[in-house]
């Protein structure tokens, strides 16, 4: 007779498998069968004909889908490089200064993490289309626009991840370094930014992969010639789900998923030296 | 801080490095030190005694620039502070937490305050692995800061502070984290680091032991104030205020009318004990004033007979608790139905077992005139 299941014994009960099993294939059918079928070897993606790589080859020789992931890469790269400034900063002064509506202006920086992008799309052509932002500039600078808008919703992230790791900054380190004759920016440079480097790359990330796979406000800021990889893909569905949309889909899949991978180490990492350092 | 310093040539002198004046520093309606005027002798070993919250911290930071005085001034060396931001002054600390910045090696920690002076790189090398070595860390260099102990991330926090040769070295509670056995050897340590320096040491704790221990000269502070500035052997046996008496070491302190007071000895009489004493004492208390007596226990003889000598201060009372402490037993003795019990501690000679009074026994207690003070507040 098998033994009695346990008050822990979680995963003996088939009510719990099943609902994991369940939540498992809610999570990931839909994307398993978008990478399977990028392999398919069918103008359609209904029946499975055989494995193929003719469809990357296809995405990859088709120069609008390279042009928009360059321009996603581009627009990803320099809004991520200001939102880790700028988040950096603010997350820095809030934490260091004391300053009339400080609670009020936290909780501002931190409001477009929850506003709906919809709202933040409609917002920002408004904005742009109100104040004339030309858009006839040359490369890169006909991204400024979408780089703009990326850096209004991803630098708050930023600010968050970097204010949550101030909060375990023992100020004695700073005025240790003052006391040895630091200046004050030598003192950031020398002890605040090395303490805060796992944040940065964490909330770095975090900003590039939110702005690589946006579709909502650069659907709204884009215009004819900077298309943007999402942007791209989304004309290319109204016309038919053909592999080639799977095949480059999957490619951001994968970027996406080694850039969100590499972020979590890092924050694992730094976890752990914080405690060691505590224990 | 050219040239190199002369290890123990600079004596314990007269001369003030430090000299404080009205200095106050409030924080809104919270005053954490109020009107401290102090003198810190060029070559001394100074504490700054007082339980958390006295200000003794926050008058450490003020001497580093961490904080900026409300009022009053500062002068290091002759030099006015007031307009020298910390990273310019001639003095370095130690932090209670060590502050030993943990992404960079040893070396690299006791190089940086010389680096950021734009010492060439193996010049500050140099002088670091020099001061490791002083602080018995020779070859620690390429290691990182979560390889070492507590008690190896004091010495580097040492060694990093002695290495810019300060004219003073401030350490703030510098033992608190260590377990005792090495607080204890640590006190040995330090001592002897700054009679090898010839560095003026400065440091905040709120340990009476390891002050009186360590230090060439005390300060007590109560509420933001200083309380009184002595040896540690004037501080004990000569306390000024209640406060000071009642802070270090034990005591019985005896609330009385002072009854005359002339030719060096005052004359109190108090509910708590059934006769006047007498204690000699050069600064005299107006008769008929309230004073307090400040009796160390360990000066108070018990006996079961009166001493035969008529000039001692002679009690009697009843054993009414024994506390063992080991070396030592403290009994507390009932002189009057209603008043606080009077400490005695007594070294146990003998074993334990052969105990010479027990609960319940009639005692006399007896001390001499110079044994005790009395007190005014």
């Amino acid at each position: 007779m098998a033994t009695p299941i346990g008050p822990l014994d979680y995963t003996r009960r088939l009510w719990v498998r099943l609902t994991l099993l369940v939540v498992f294939v809610f999570l990931y059918a839909p994307i398993a069968t978008l990478i399977a079928f990028s392999f398919n070897d069918s103008r359609r993606n209904i029946v499975w004909n055989g494995f193929t790589l003719k469809y990357y080859e296809k995405a990859l020789g088709n120069e609008g889908l390279i042009e928009a992931f360059a321009n996603s890469l581009t627009i990803a790269v320099l809004s991520t490089l200001v939102s880790i400034v700028l988040g950096a900063l603010v997350a820095v002064l809030l934490w260091r200064f004391r300053f009339p509506g400080k609670a009020g202006y936290e909780g501002v920086v931190a409001l477009p993490i929850v506003i709906p992008e919809i709202c933040m799309g409609v917002a920002m052509l408004a904005f742009f289309s109100r104040i004339g932002w030309p858009s006839d500039m040359v490369w890169p600078f006909n991204l400024s626009a979408i780089i703009i808008a990326h850096v209004s919703f991803s630098f708050p992230f930023v600010a968050v991840v970097v204010r949550a790791r101030l909060e375990g900054f023992n100020r004695e380190l700073a005025e240790a370094a003052q006391d040895l004759g630091a200046t004050e920016w030598q003192v950031f440079r020398d002890v605040m930014i090395p303490f805060l480097r796992p944040g940065l790359v964490a909330g770095g990330m975090l900003a590039f992969t939110l702005s690589l796979d946006d579709f909502v406000i650069t659907f709204f800021t884009s215009g004819p010639n900077t298309v943007t990889f999402p942007v791209k893909v989304y004309s290319m569905v109204r016309f038919s789900v053909t592999p080639e949309v799977n095949a480059a889909s999957t490619v951001l899949i994968v970027v996406t998923v080694v850039m969100t991978a590499a972020a979590l180490w890092m924050q694992h990492r730094a976890g752990m030296k914080a405690e060691e350092a505590a224990g | 801080m050219s040239t190199e310093q002369e290890v123990g040539e600079t004596p314990v002198g007269e001369t003030p490095i430090i000299e404080i004046a009205g200095l106050s520093k409030h924080y809104g309606s919270v005053t954490a030190v109020d009107d401290v005027d102090l003198t810190i002798r060029r070559g001394e070993f100074f504490a700054l005694l007082g339980p958390s919250g006295c200000g003794k911290t926050t008058l450490l930071r003020m001497l580093a620039g961490l904080e900026l005085p409300t009022a009053g001034t500062i002068r290091i060396d002759g030099q006015d502070m007031s307009a020298v931001p910390a990273n310019r002054r001639p003095v370095n600390m130690v932090f209670q937490s060590y502050a030993v910045f943990p992404h960079m090696t040893v070396r690299d920690n006791v190089a940086y305050g010389l680096k950021v002076d734009g010492v060439p790189r193996q010049e500050a090398y140099r002088r670091a692995e020099e001061a490791l070595e002083l602080v018995k860390l020779g070859g620690y260099g390429p290691r990182r800061p979560d390889q070492l102990s507590g008690g190896q991330r004091q010495r580097v926090a040492l060694a990093r502070a002695l290495v810019k040769r300060p004219k003073v070295l401030l350490l703030d509670e510098p033992l608190s984290a260590l377990d005792a056995k090495l607080r204890e050897q640590m006190r040995f340590e330090l001592v002897n680091l700054q009679e090898s320096v010839g560095i003026t040491f400065v440091v905040v704790t709120h340990d009476q032991d390891e002050a009186l221990s360590m230090a060439s000269r005390i300060a007590v502070m109560d509420h933001g104030r200083v309380q009184q500035t002595a040896p540690p052997a004037e501080l004990y046996e000569f306390p000024r205020t209640k406060f000071v008496a009642d802070f270090i070491g034990s005591v019985n302190l005896i609330e009385g009318t002072v009854e005359a007071s002339d030719d060096g000895l005052v004359r109190l009489s108090a509910p708590a004990l059934q006769v006047p004493v007498e204690i000699e004492q050069a600064s005299g208390l107006p008769a008929g004033s309230t004073g307090w007596l400040a009796l160390r226990p360990e000066k108070v003889d018990i006996s079961r007979e009166p001493p035969d000598d008529a000039g001692r201060n002679t009690v009697a009372g009843t054993v009414e608790e024994i506390t063992y402490l080991g070396d030592v037993s403290i009994f507390h003795v009932r002189l009057t139905a209603d008043q606080p019990l009077i400490k005695v501690t007594i070294a146990n000679l003998d074993r334990v077992t052969r105990r010479p009074f027990t609960w319940g026994d009639r005692v006399h207690l007896s001390w001499a005139p110079t044994c005790g003070v009395v007190l005014a507040q």
